[in-house]
């Protein structure tokens, strides 16, 4: 059986992957997939960790995560439509009329 | 005691889904032309029936339901009343200001209702995937409404600032989740802090502490987590951000003291020493960026980062006196910054035509009303005495000197008096006659739901500053279902404290 | 190399082996019994025989984004009938009562059908009118 380290180790990576891919892709809909990437990345932990405990909980918990990403994807593409139909773009440096 | 059924431990949660379930279906058989007026007085009404079935949770035998998933106590009961509360005069507010028909109003509303749905069910969850699918679900509401005036060019981007940094900081907090489930085998708040207690401390809960605090910090609104909220509240409608500077924040207000207090008092110095950090931060960083804005919602924006940091100076205490001061104080930050954001919205219209400072000038004169409730929720902000904003100062600085956070508490007072420049500023320009009586736009004429809105904001705001004692008692017993006291109750010395200048 | 533990992986290493060396294997016999005549036409885009018309970055009408969306949505709360399904002749003894599963079950699907009463109301699936506001 793989260690559970490996896992861990894994969604870790993968987790800080998506966070610096949110602070550095200027294509939102890139940066969108980061978060999916984060969030992916949970799941992966929740998994490794109820594989671990015997615990019927975490899986349960991915479930959840998964439909609520959806939820989540359904929304945020609907608001980069409104935001493309408004500006013509899809790079977050133009995505600037309101500043300090 | 007797057997609560179930369903009476979310009677709130469900009269406001069915009622949001039912202003949906109406919406979309409506012709287009109709009036979505009724909507939004359906929304009202059922708002008010949420808050009486809160109310009566009070009196309910504390306990979970759902299999140990919800709980009710006098805590959740007091958020519960809480936001349903804001919720309504949100909806009142609304119905003020926002078109009779055309852009699917009656949406807004639904969504209004299904958001607070999740904001009421953080309060009373203790299964921390309930509370995630909560805050999922006030989330993915308010980043709508935000970007509700979505042909208008603030709109849209508002709207994808508030959801991409809401994802995001959404991500850390279920990192968080996953990290306390693997270090203790469980995500009921409960068993977890039973495991934590006879567990010795590994590394785990203090990473995942740290990463749920950032997620709830943005939620929130805290500093070095606030850069979103003055985008986000100047694309916003007004009555968007009257709801969304308060009840998401109380919901997550809600949810950061049950973690804190009741999840992790064994992690308390590490905790408070952050919470000390975010608290010195967001007054400072909200308080002197405020000071240079040109916009009032953009200045309302860091006022309400500011008051986030205010209110988690109460953090520092150890005991139930903290929860209690925090609680007061979110009560009396909600009753006036709804009650500012209803005259901003009624001022400032649906599509903003009035929104720099400089437009306000003469305000008072051409609504004297308007303006004389402006000037007493500007006065409350300050936190000048007969108003809730200095009850809930003088609590929350109160239980930071008895915990001994003395230099949290100076920087705090010391963050009252920038605030008041500000504050007295928008205040003066509001009472400033014009030069010349030029051809201003008017300000709308009074309504039966805005006029409503400001008795109960003006109303709850004197209350609380004239006479405290039932909220108090109120918050105090809610913070003996969190942290049963230990020691005798502490009272609050009414020392003769200076009133923030 | 010792650990055991890693062994259990031979047969799938021997099998991305084998997957490699046959694909490459392929590409490169074509490459060397083959003859290389390069034209117009096999540098063209290659769509189904046809002959290639337009941008491949034309843009469509929201519509089709509508729909997989709402398709999207609706596959993933099919996700919690599978457990569900899976458990129900146990869910008596797991609630302590013998009809709360079926009734919670019934509850959600509600809920589902709901949101799809609004958007065929909403006009969203229509695809000929213009009656949703998109």
């Amino acid at each position: 059986m793989v260690p559970i380290a490996y896992y861990l180790v894994l969604s870790a990576l993968l987790f800080s992957i998506g966070a610096g891919a949110f602070l550095i892709k200027r294509n939102i809909i890139t940066v969108f997939m980061s978060i999916e990437l984060m969030l992916n990345a949970v799941n992966l932990s929740f998994v490794a960790f109820a594989y671990q405990w015997h615990a019927i909980r975490g899986q349960i918990f991915v479930f959840f995560v998964m439909v609520v990403a959806a939820a989540e994807a359904a929304v945020g593409l609907a608001i980069i439509i409104a935001v493309y139909r408004t500006r013509n773009t899809l790079n977050v440096d133009q995505i600037d009329l309101m500043k300090l | 005691m007797n057997q609560v059924p179930d369903i009476l431990r979310i009677l709130p949660e469900v009269i406001l889904t069915l009622a949001g379930v039912a202003v949906m279906m109406i919406e979309a058989v409506l012709h287009q032309n109709t009036s979505r007026r009724p909507l939004g007085w359906l929304a009202v009404g059922s708002v008010a029936a949420a808050f009486w079935a809160s109310m009566a949770q009070f009196q309910m035998a504390p306990g979970t339901g759902f299999h140990g998933v919800v709980q009710t106590d006098s805590f959740s009961a007091f958020f519960h009343v809480l936001i349903c509360g804001i919720v309504l005069v949100c909806c009142l507010i609304a119905l003020d200001c926002m078109p009779e028909r055309g852009e699917n109003m009656g949406e807004f509303f639904a969504l209004v209702l299904f958001g607070a749905v999740g904001m009421v069910l953080m309060s009373s969850a203790v299964e921390l995937l309930l509370v995630f699918i909560a805050l999922e679900i006030s989330s993915i509401s308010t980043y709508i409404l935000a970007g509700f005036r979505k042909h208008s060019v603030k709109g849209p981007e508002s709207s994808l600032k508030y959801f991409l940094l809401g994802s995001f900081a959404t991500a850390f907090f279920l990192y968080g989740v996953a990290l306390v489930f693997g270090a203790t085998g469980t995500t009921n708040i409960r068993e977890i802090a039973a495991t934590l207690a006879t567990t010795p401390m590994p590394a785990f809960p203090v990473i995942a502490l740290a990463m749920m605090l950032i997620g709830i910090g943005f939620k929130v609104s805290a500093a070095p987590f606030q850069v979103w909220t003055p985008d986000v509240y100047e694309g916003a409608p007004s009555p968007v951000v009257a709801l969304m500077s308060t009840a998401p924040k109380a919901a997550a207000f809600a949810v950061l003291l049950r973690l804190t207090y009741a999840v992790f008092p064994l992690l308390h110095v590490q905790w408070s020493s952050l919470l000390w950090l975010m608290a010195a931060l967001s007054m400072t960083v909200g308080n002197l960026a405020a000071l240079r804005q040109q916009n009032v919602k953009r200045m309302l924006a860091y006022s309400s980062i500011a008051h986030a940091g205010y209110l988690l100076v109460a953090f520092s205490a150890p005991s139930s006196e903290g929860i209690a001061a925090a609680s007061f104080y979110a009560v009396a930050y909600a009753a006036m910054n709804v009650g500012i954001f209803a005259v901003v919205s009624h001022v400032g219209g649906y599509d903003d035509h009035l929104n720099s400072i400089s437009d306000y000038r003469g305000v008072a004169y051409r609504s004297p009303l308007m303006g004389a409730v402006l000037a007493f929720f500007l006065i409350s902000l300050i936190g000048i005495p007969f108003t809730g904003g200095f009850f809930g100062k003088f609590y929350v600085f109160a239980a930071a000197l008895h915990a001994g956070a003395i230099w949290l508490a100076i920087i705090g007072l010391l963050n009252s008096g920038i605030a008041a420049y500000y504050y007295l500023r928008l205040l003066t320009t509001v009472y400033t006659r014009h030069a010349e009586d030029s051809a201003e736009p008017n300000i709308a004429p009074l309504s039966i739901p805005i006029v409503l809105a400001l008795l109960l904001t003006v109303g709850s705001t004197l209350v609380l500053g004239i006479m405290p004692g039932r909220v108090l008692y109120a918050a105090r017993w809610a913070a003996s279902s969190v942290v049963p006291p230990t020691a005798a109750p502490t009272e609050i010395v009414v020392a003769p404290l200076q009133p923030a200048r | 190399m010792r650990n055991p533990y890693y062994w259990n992986y031979l047969p799938f290493m021997l099998q991305v082996l084998a997957a490699v060396a046959i694909a490459s294997g392929m590409v490169l016999a074509s490459w060397f019994v083959g003859r290389h005549r390069s034209s117009r036409v096999k540098l063209e885009a290659y769509e189904c025989g046809m002959v290639a018309q337009g941008d491949a970055r034309g843009r469509f009408s929201v519509r089709f984004y509508m729909v997989a969306m709402l398709f999207i949505l609706f596959d993933v709360e099919a996700v919690f009938m599978m457990p569900w399904a899976v458990i129900y002749r146990q869910l008596p003894q797991l609630t302590g009562s013998r009809m709360f599963g079926f009734w919670e079950m019934l509850v959600y699907l509600g809920f589902v059908l709901v949101g799809f009463f609004y958007i065929v109301k909403k006009g969203i699936l229509d695809w000929a009118s213009d009656k949703a506001d998109l």
